[in-house]
C-alpha cells in the first residue's frame, strides 16, 4: 500500500504504473459487445415471425450471455473488483449467486401462471399459441 | 461502498425478476421493436433500437471518462480529474435528457387502440398500454389494450434507474466542487473520486441489464 492512503476501505494495491491503455481497450470491448447485441436484436426484428421458437429463445439467451460478459468487464476493470483481494471478491460475488436461483424459480413460476390461466387450472387443453402475435413491422402511426 | 452496491443490486434484481415473472405469465407482451422505434427529430421514421443504443453508448462513454478521472486521481493530477469529471457529468446529463425525451414521447404518444368496440387514442402510461395484440377493425389493423403491468414496470424500473443517474450526477458535481476547492490535494488522496466512480459504474452496470430486459429481448 502506498503511504498516502489512510482509508480503511481500500482493499487493493493501487496500480500507479499502468496506463490508460487497459481502460480504452475495455471501452472498445464493451462497444463491440453492444454492437453485436444490437446486431442480434435487429436479426430478431427482421426475421420476426420466420424464426422457430427455439431459435428465437437461443438468440435471446445469447444476448443475455453477452450482457453478462459486459457486466464482467464493467465490474472487473472499471470498478476494478478484479484487482481486489480474493476474500473481497468472494463476499460480493457469492451472495449474488442467489440470483441464479431467483431467476430460474421466478420465471418458472411466471410460466406456470400462464399455463394455469390458459387451461383454467388444468381443466381444459391449452389452445393459445406459444408464439406472440405481432403486427407486421409496418408502423401504424405512419397512417395517421 | 461495495456492500451498498450489492444491496442496490438486489433491489434492481428483484425489480427485474418481478418484471420477468409477469412477462412470462401473460400470453402477449409489448414488442420492444414496436414500442421504442422513435428518434428525436426523425418524425415517424421506424428506427427500432436506435435511440436506446445512443443512450447506452452515452452511458458507457461517461463510464470511461469516470475511470480516467479516477486514474488521474491516482496520479494526483487535479486538472486531469477536473476535466474528466466535467465530461462525466455532461454524459450523465445527456443520458437524463435522452430519458426525459423518451418518457415524454411515450406518455404523449397517440396510438389507435380498440377499446370496447370504439377506437381511442392512447399514450403509454402506468394505467394504459396501447401495445396489445392486433385485430382487424373496419378493414384496418389496430391494437388492443395490452397488459397494464407494462407501463408500471417500464416507468418504475427506468425511473428508478434514472433517479440513480440523477443522484450520481449530483454526487459527481459535489466531487468536482471539492476537487476545485483542492480538498483532495489537502487530504493527500483522491479516494472519494474513486467511491463516486464505483457508484457511477454501478449505474452503468444496471443500465446494461435494463437495456437487455426492456429493449433487446
Amino acid at each position: 500500500m502506498s503511504s498516502n492512503v489512510s482509508s480503511p476501505e481500500i482493499t487493493h494495491a493501487p496500480e500507479h504504473a499502468s496506463g490508460t491503455g487497459r481502460i480504452w481497450k475495455t471501452f472498445w470491448v464493451l462497444s463491440a459487445l453492444t454492437v453485436v447485441e444490437l446486431g442480434l436484436g435487429y436479426f430478431l426484428y427482421w426475421k420476426h415471425g420466420e424464426l422457430s421458437y427455439a431459435l428465437t429463445l437461443s438468440t435471446k439467451l445469447l444476448i443475455a450471455f453477452l450482457t453478462l460478459a459486459k457486466a464482467y468487464y464493467i465490474v472487473s476493470i472499471f470498478m476494478h473488483l478484479g484487482d481486489e483481494i480474493r476474500n473481497m471478491i468472494m463476499t460480493i460475488i457469492v451472495p449474488l449467486l442467489l440470483f441464479v436461483w431467483f431467476i430460474a424459480a421466478f420465471l418458472w413460476d411466471g410460466n406456470s401462471w400462464k399455463t394455469l390461466r390458459n387451461t383454467d387450472g388444468g381443466s381444459r387443453p391449452d389452445q393459445t399459441e406459444q408464439h406472440q402475435q405481432h403486427a407486421p413491422a409496418v408502423e401504424k402511426d405512419a397512417k395517421k | 461502498m461495495w456492500y451498498f452496491l450489492m444491496s442496490d443490486a438486489f433491489t434492481f434484481g428483484a425489480f427485474l425478476i418481478s418484471y420477468g415473472t409477469i412477462r412470462f405469465s401473460v400470453n402477449h407482451w409489448a414488442d420492444p421493436n414496436e414500442v421504442f422505434n422513435a428518434f428525436p427529430f426523425a418524425g415517424h421514421a421506424n428506427l427500432p433500437l436506435a435511440f436506446v443504443s445512443l443512450m447506452t453508448f452515452i452511458l458507457i462513454f461517461s463510464s470511461v471518462t469516470m475511470v480516467l478521472a479516477v486514474h488521474e486521481g491516482h496520479k494526483m493530477n487535479r486538472k486531469g480529474v477536473e476535466k474528466y469529471m466535467i465530461l462525466t457529468i455532461i454524459g450523465g446529463i445527456a443520458f437524463l435528457a435522452c430519458q426525459a425525451w423518451e418518457w415524454t414521447h411515450m406518455i404523449t404518444g397517440d396510438h389507435k387502440v380498440l377499446v370496447n368496440g370504439e377506437i381511442e387514442r392512447w399514450g403509454t402510461t402506468v394505467t394504459r398500454n396501447p401495445w396489445g395484440p392486433h385485430v382487424m377493425h373496419n378493414g384496418e389493423l389496430v391494437s388492443t389494450p395490452g397488459p397494464i403491468a407494462f407501463g408500471g414496470y417500464f416507468f418504475g424500473i427506468t425511473g428508478f434507474h434514472g433517479f440513480h443517474v440523477f443522484s450520481g450526477v449530483i454526487i459527481n458535481v459535489v466531487m468536482l466542487i471539492k476537487t476545485r476547492l483542492k480538498h483532495f490535494d489537502q487530504r493527500g488522496h483522491y479516494e472519494m473520486i474513486e467511491k463516486a466512480g464505483l457508484y457511477w459504474h454501478f449505474v452503468d452496470l444496471v443500465w446494461v441489464f435494463v437495456f437487455l430486459c426492456f429493449y433487446l429481448v
